[in-house]
């Protein structure tokens, strides 16, 4: 079953009067090819129109669609080889978390990223993509091994945030988030992140101290999530909608607010329309930010990462 | 008979009230307010003078109340040493959310503060130290913009001067108005600390109450010493989302510095009292290599 968005239904009916149009025509002696040429066109404006024009509650839900592109997918793309490891060699294997090693052109890489699950079952071995403390400590050992080994890193970000759970406390999660921070943050190796649909607080963020950061045209990258936020702020998760708009949580605000360095385009419709596309326009972005993170010294690389970081946040000074 | 006995009995000795008294506005004017102060815990009545004096620490219970930076930073740092960073910095409401400037004027009027954390470098028993101190009244302590630049900014400092840095934090977490601009200043103090221990920098972080979300998921915990305060309430997630989440029973204690000491998250919970002394002791401990080349 496909998932259908509120905002895609006027797309979805034409295109469905135009399929029933054209087996019409093929049925039978009249010949509508003008009448269906005409709706082709109006279709290709709606979609254009609605495409091209996307809410930031719509982009939440283009985010989090059932059958958009995960980790493992862009893998598939984008690596040959590709090795995963397990375990965080202290407590156990966390599957919302997927890690390992693999070709990127020739060139040995580690690839990190968040896990979610396209079914219920899936899902439930995947926690939702919402990792566990052992999973942070899993990146972050993968993260030390391609530090040693001099292999750049690329994490694919997609998660609703860190595990809201009991365990999760007891185990430390807000060292485990912390640590990696600070670790990533002295990596002598290019560090690629890539916000390939939610990239929500904490559990995000543990991935995503890098010397690029990209976003995929309709991911979100924010604090807490639109029903949290509003939650908070105005004690009603049903104002999601308003919160989106407020918190500036789409790729377009991050890029605007000098957090984001490129915006990765999505086909017509989003990436899970275009799985090969997509991964072909991620491709583009990563290995022009390889052939320039490359080209300099451990020094040259924390030094540009320190002024990358220093600079977000606005404020004034009497 | 017996088991009526046996209550009564049970009631004479026990302190605590079989009925929950709801104060009335008459009760309220019975105790003046700035005179005297009833212990969040133990619900004593004390005198102000005595509470300030016990650095907010109840002399019945040993409950600590809050302190707000100011307090703090009297209370460690020798006299007249101390000298604030940034005192001026403010927010500039990047994204124009509604309201935010209100509640930002209003909190400033409360507490004579600019923002949410005071920095700044002085001594501890004699020893140098860049400081860190966050206030919990200030929108919550909550972390924007102004917070991590000035918290990164100490940290900076404490590395151009090669002198340790100690962080006070009590902050709900990320601040919402500033949605992902909050969130990133968790990496970018964490790059800071970095910089600052690869050069050899002492950390030390001490949780007061409370340390949650964001501030507890970055330089909260990356100390070179943890430690909290008895009592302070120390996560990530709340405990109400938890509870939502996972249908759990969650232990009285979840989330304390107790039950991190215990689940082996702190190096040790301090009382305010000895503080002067453990800071001092560790500051002198690392006067060879602690502090940044």
């Amino acid at each position: 079953m496909k998932q259908i968005l509120e905002f895609e239904k006027p797309i979805v009916n034409l295109r469905e009067k135009i399929a029933e149009l054209k087996k019409f025509t093929g049925e039978s002696e009249i010949d509508l090819t003008e009448e269906i040429s005409t709706l082709e066109k109006r279709l290709s404006d709606l979609e254009d129109n609605i495409y091209g024009n996307l809410k930031p509650w719509q982009r939440v839900q283009m985010a989090r669609h059932q059958e958009r592109p995960t980790t493992l997918d862009y893998i598939g793309e984008l690596f040959t080889d590709f090795l995963e490891f397990h375990g965080d060699r202290t407590f156990g294997d966390d599957e919302a978390i997927v890690s390992g090693i693999a070709y990127y052109k020739d060139v040995p890489v580690t690839v990190i990223g968040h896990q979610r699950g396209k079914n219920t079952k899936e899902n439930i071995r995947r926690n939702f993509g919402m990792p566990h403390p052992e999973g942070y400590r899993k990146a972050l050992r993968h993260m030390k091994q391609a530090d040693k080994f001099n292999r750049p890193i690329i994490c694919f970000i997609d998660t609703k945030g860190a595990d809201p759970g009991k365990e999760s406390e007891e185990r430390g999660q807000s060292e485990a988030i912390a640590r990696n921070l600070m670790e990533m943050a002295g990596l002598k190796v290019p560090v690629i992140c890539v916000v390939i649909g939610e990239g929500g607080s904490g559990g995000a963020l543990a991935l995503g101290v890098g010397d690029r950061i990209f976003m995929l045209e309709n991911s979100t990258y924010s604090v807490i999530s639109p029903e949290g936020a509003a939650a908070l702020l105005w004690k009603d998760s049903g104002l999601a909608q308003r919160a989106a708009e407020s918190m500036k949580i789409t790729a377009p605000d991050l890029f605007e607010l000098g957090i984001v360095d490129e915006i990765i385009p999505e086909p017509k419709g989003g990436a899970h329309r275009d799985i090969k596309q997509q991964a072909a326009n991620i491709d583009v972005v990563i290995e022009k930010a390889l052939k320039e993170l490359n080209n300099l010294s451990n020094d040259e690389l924390l030094e540009q990462r320190w002024e990358k970081y220093k600079q977000i946040g606005e404020y004034k000074e009497q | 008979m017996k088991r009526g006995t046996y209550i009564l009995l049970k009631d004479l000795f026990n302190k605590k009230k079989k009925y929950a008294s709801i104060p009335t506005e008459g009760s309220k004017v019975d105790i003046p307010e700035g005179l005297m102060k009833k212990c969040d815990n133990c619900n004593k009545i004390i005198y102000r003078k005595e509470l300030s004096t016990n650095l907010n620490v109840c002399p019945n219970c040993g409950h600590h109340h809050q302190l707000n930076a100011w307090e703090r930073i009297n209370s460690l740092f020798d006299e007249g040493t101390f000298v604030e960073w940034d005192k001026g910095m403010i927010t500039s409401n990047p994204l124009d959310f509604p309201e935010y400037e209100g509640k930002l004027e209003k909190d400033r009027k409360k507490t004579g503060l600019n923002e949410a954390v005071v920095t700044g470098f002085g001594n501890i028993d004699g020893h140098a130290t860049a400081f860190a101190v966050m206030d919990a009244r200030f929108r919550m302590g909550s972390m924007g913009s102004v917070v991590g630049e000035k918290i990164a900014r100490a940290i900076e400092n404490a590395r151009e001067k090669s002198i340790p840095f100690i962080i006070f934090t009590a902050s709900g977490g990320a601040r919402m108005q500033e949605g992902v601009l909050s969130l990133m200043q968790m990496s970018k103090t964490s790059v800071a600390i970095s910089r600052f221990s690869e050069a050899g920098g002492l950390m030390v972080s001490v949780m007061t109450h409370p340390t949650t979300g964001g501030v507890s998921a970055s330089f909260a915990s990356l100390g070179d010493y943890n430690f909290a305060e008895p009592g302070a309430l120390i996560g990530f997630a709340g405990r109400r989302i938890i509870e939502q989440t996972t249908r759990e029973k969650l232990p009285d204690d979840f989330q304390t510095a107790e039950f991190l000491l215990k689940h082996g998250q702190l190096d040790q919970v301090i009382h305010r009292h000895d503080l002067t002394y453990v800071l001092g002791t560790l500051l002198k401990m690392h006067q060879k290599g602690g502090s940044p080349k």
